[in-house]
Formats: C-alpha cells, structure tokens, sequence
C-alpha cells in the first residue's frame, strides 16, 4: 500500500520535472525566435545614437510662441476626454446594474451585458478611432465617440463589481421593511457603491486624457493631432514644446485625480 | 390575525435535511415569545419563513390573516411592511445618518418618488424622529450610522422598525453582537413597545437568562423541530437537556 503510493508521488514529481524543463525551454526557444523577428540588433541601436542625439538637440529649445495654440489644443483635449468619460458613465450607470448578480435575476440577460462589456474592452480605443473617422470625418467628435464606447466595458464592469462587492445586510433590511426594487437600490446599494463609482470616474478620466492624446495622431483632434501636424513638418522645436505640455498635463490630471479620489473614497 | 403554523416544514437541501420540520404553533397578537435552540436549529428560518424573505416552504403560514407561503409580489410587500425585522448585525446604510436609516421604515407607506428621492412627508420625518427619541437618540438625528456605537446602531435599528408601526416585530438575536448590559437595554425597549402598543414580539436568544427574564413564552426548536412550548417555568432541566444536548453524530 505505502509502496504504491510512493512510487506513484515519485513519478509525479518527476513527470512535473519533466514538464519544467520542457516549458524552460520552449520559452527560451520562442524569445530567441521572437528577437530574430523584431530584427532585434544592439549594433543598429548603436549606430543610431548619434542620430538620436541629433534629433535631441534639434528640439532644443522648445518654441515658446507657439504656446497659446498648444493650450487652446490641450483644453480640447481635456474636454474630450470629459465628456467622453461623462457620455460612458451615463450608459454604465444602468449596465453596472444589469451585470451584478445580486440585483439581476435574469442570468441570462446577465451574461450577455458581461460578454458585451468583456468585447467592448478587448476591441483598442484606437481602432474605434479610426472606425469613427472613417464615419464622421476628422476632428474631436469622433475621439469623444470611441473614448466614450471603450470606456464603456471598463466603467461597466467596474460599477458592476463594486455592486457586488456591497454588504448585503442593509439591502435585506429594505426587503424586511416591504421595499420595493427601485428604493432598495436608492437606499441601499447607492449610499454604498456611489463613493467607488466616483473614483472610478475620475481614474477613467485620467486615462482617457492620456489615450485622448494619442487618438489625435489618428486625425481624431486635440493635442495629438497638433503634434502629428508639427512632426511632419519637421519642426521640432515646436515638437519639443508640444511634448512638454504634454507631460505638464499628464502629471497635473493624475495628481488632482488621485487626491479627488482619496477624498471620496 | 397573529401567526398560525400548520405542519411547517422548510428544507434548504430538496428534503435531505429540514431547517424546519412539521412545525405547528398558535400565537395570539401582542404576545412576546422568546425563540432559542442549538446554531443551526432554525431559529432564522423560523422568523424569516413569518415574513416571507425565505422561499416558501410547506404547510401553512398564516401572518396577519394572510397565508405567507403563497404570498408574491404586492401581497407580499403589504404584509412586510407591517412586520419590523432586527437583526444581529443591525443592517444600517452606514454611511448614511440614523434619520435616514429609520426613514427606510417608511418607504413602503410612500409613494415611489418620495422614496427615491428621499422627500419623506413631513408627518413621516415627524414619526421618525420622535421614534429616534424614544429610543434615546434625542438630537443624534444626523449623525452618519458608522459614527454611532453599537448600541446606539442597534437602537436606530429599532427605531427603523417602530417606525412601520408594525403589528409584529421579528429579532434576529438583536443583542448578540452587543455587550451584556446593553442587551437589556434593546431588551427592555422591545417589551415596552410590547406593553404599550401591543406589538408581537418573537426574538432569538442566546442567553437563557434573558429569554427566562423577558419572555412569558418561550418555544424551542431542535434540527428544525418544535421541541418546547411554554412558558419559562415549564422549562425543567431534562427539557434544556434535550434542547441543548449535542449528540456526537452532529458533530
Ligand atoms: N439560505 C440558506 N441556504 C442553505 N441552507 C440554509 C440557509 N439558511 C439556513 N440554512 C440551514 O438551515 C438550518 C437552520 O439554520 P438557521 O439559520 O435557521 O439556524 P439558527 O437556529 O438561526 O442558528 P444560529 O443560532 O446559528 O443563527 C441550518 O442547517 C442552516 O445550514
Ligand atoms: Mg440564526
């Protein structure tokens, strides 16, 4: 009996073995593979500095006068991805509600919100860019429309988790007391869940800020768009100042974001 | 009226186990009864079986003339609202200020929009703070629930569910999270409300002492069954014996 048991642990340990070794690798082989198809190579990367360098000092230093158009720009931006982030939690309020389990009872109705949510995040802000370009023509319109349908699936799930993650306890009071559906979410699961919905809010805000940015080099306005137009050109002082309004932006939106969230949470 | 059981039985499992078992029992409006038993003897099923927050079981159940086990949808939320529940973990909103939590004891004498948005008639606002009052939280109206102790939580709990002016109030072993000395205070408020307004009172206890002190009834289950019913002085130790003994299978 003993014997029997041991030798079968022994084999499994060497069988588990086995399968380290194999997985090690496996997972050698694709990195070298991966790196030969990057065309991966310091030498290149060595020979490129110079013209990085060059590159460098040619956006140095940053072209000042350019200042008042790269603000009016990075308000835009900034307003793109607000009402992006306002239009997506407007639809997730309800969604947030039809993907938890504990006000739902329709399982099926359920999965199906949760599968919509799972694609709507899985398909990149950008490719919805140029999906709503190709549909609205150029501008800020179409950025604030696939800003609003990717924050969507995250802005859902979210809502729908921290609905979940409620104490039960006050929602059975309600029932007890002869609530109905609508006061008992009021009542009890708002006063609960409506701190994180606000944080969620303000992080998506933070994000899309930054993707707002990016979705200008695909045409879809704003900041972006302005640094795409000053690259071709080849201007690269103004480049440089494009960047550093950037960065100013980037870091000024999470610093007050992050202390708003502290604050409701 | 009051609550009649006619061969109760309520099984979690599709009848490998009953949390309740063939339960009968008459009780007479404005008594107050003292529910005990072992963790696990259906104590809760028996007090949420009364107000329908249990799926219904087998048998009847008749609460306030009305059969709780075929009750659904409005029947169902006109009966609850005359039934006040307290529970162990008082189930205040608690970020939300005791007015706002007794409040909730009247939504469902509002009409929808008054609830939703909290514009509560003055003459409710009125009732819930004179029922804040009485259970000693004069002026602590706007305090959030989490600030309270939890014996004062417990209190707004109380006050949440007087606030239905209910004709039947359900404790879930209201003092089990609560020290000793403040049992008696959440205790002494139910059998005052019993006294002066008639209200049914069914709570769950723990503590023998108490239920001996504060019940003239005491009824007791056993793996779901009806094993006492009388009053405290009946309770003879061969009969605790057989409430309380854990036999080794249990276990
Ligand atoms: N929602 C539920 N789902 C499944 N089983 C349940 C449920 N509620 C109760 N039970 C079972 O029913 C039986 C009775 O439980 P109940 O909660 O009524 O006991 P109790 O007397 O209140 O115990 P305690 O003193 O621990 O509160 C237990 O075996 C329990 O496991
Ligand atoms: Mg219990």
């Amino acid at each position: 009996m003993i014997q029997s048991s041991d030798s079968i642990r022994i084999k499994y340990f060497s069988l588990r073995r086995c399968f380290t070794y194999v997985s090690l690798i496996l997972a050698i082989v694709m990195t070298y593979w991966a790196t030969v198809a990057v065309e991966f190579s310091a030498t290149k990367l060595f020979e490129g500095l110079p013209y990085m360098k060059d590159f460098l000092s040619r956006m140095w230093p940053p072209d000042t006068k350019i200042l008042p158009r790269v603000l009016t720009d990075t308000l835009l931006t900034i307003q793109l991805a607000w009402v992006s982030t306002i239009i997506a939690a407007v639809i997730s309020l309800p969604i947030g509600f039809i993907a938890a389990s504990n006000i739902c009872e329709s399982v099926w109705l359920r999965r199906v919100t949760i599968f919509f949510l799972n694609a709507d995040r899985a398909i990149d802000s950008l490719i919805l860019a140029l999906f709503f370009v190709s549909a609205v023509g150029l501008g800020p319109f179409p950025g604030t429309l696939a800003l609003a349908v990717h924050s969507v699936g995250m802005l859902g799930k979210l809502f729908a988790d921290s609905i979940e993650s409620i104490d039960p306890g006050p929602v059975e009071a309600l029932r007890s007391a002869g609530a109905g559906k609508l006061s008992t979410i009021r009542w009890a699961v708002w006063p609960q869940v409506a701190p994180h919905f606000i944080s969620y809010f303000l992080f998506r805000f933070e994000l899309n800020v930054r993707v707002a940015v990016v979705l200008g080099l695909v045409g879809a306005g704003g900041i972006g768009f302005l640094l795409t137009q000053y690259m071709r050109l080849f201007q690269y002082q103004k480049v440089c100042t494009v960047i550093l309004v950037i960065l100013v932006l980037v870091m000024t939106v999470d610093y007050f974001s992050s202390k708003l969230r502290r604050s409701v949470l | 009226m009051g609550i009649k059981a006619s061969s109760l039985s309520k099984s979690f499992d599709e009848g490998k186990t009953f949390a309740l078992k063939n339960v009968n029992i008459e009780i007479s409006q404005g008594e107050f009864i003292a529910v005990i038993g072992l963790s696990g003897a259906g104590k809760s099923t028996f007090l949420r079986a009364i107000n329908g927050t249990n799926s219904p079981g087998t048998g009847t159940l008749e609460v306030l003339g009305q059969n709780v086990t075929t009750l659904s949808g409005k029947s169902l939320i006109s009966l609850r609202k005359q039934i006040g529940f307290i529970f162990q973990q008082f189930n205040l909103v608690k970020s939300l200020s005791a007015l706002q939590n007794v409040l909730v004891g009247r939504t469902a004498y509002s009409p929808l929009w008054r609830s939703v948005t909290g514009c509560y008639h003055a003459a409710d606002v009125a009732l819930a703070k004179k029922t804040l009052d009485s259970v000693g939280l004069r002026g602590r109206y706007d305090e959030k629930a989490r600030h309270l102790s939890g014996g004062q939580q417990q209190r707004v709990a109380i006050a949440r569910a007087l606030v239905q002016e209910p004709k039947i109030i359900l404790a879930d072993e209201p003092m089990a999270s609560l020290d000793p000395k403040l049992s008696e205070v959440v205790l002494d408020i139910l059998a005052a409300v019993n006294q002066q307004k008639n209200i049914t009172i069914l709570v769950n206890i723990h503590v023998l002492e108490l239920a001996r002190k504060y019940a003239k009834r005491i009824i007791a289950f056993r793996k779901g069954e009806l094993v006492f019913d009388g009053k405290p002085e009946a309770l003879t130790e061969a009969i605790l014996e057989e409430i309380y003994h854990v036999d080794k299978a249990t276990l």
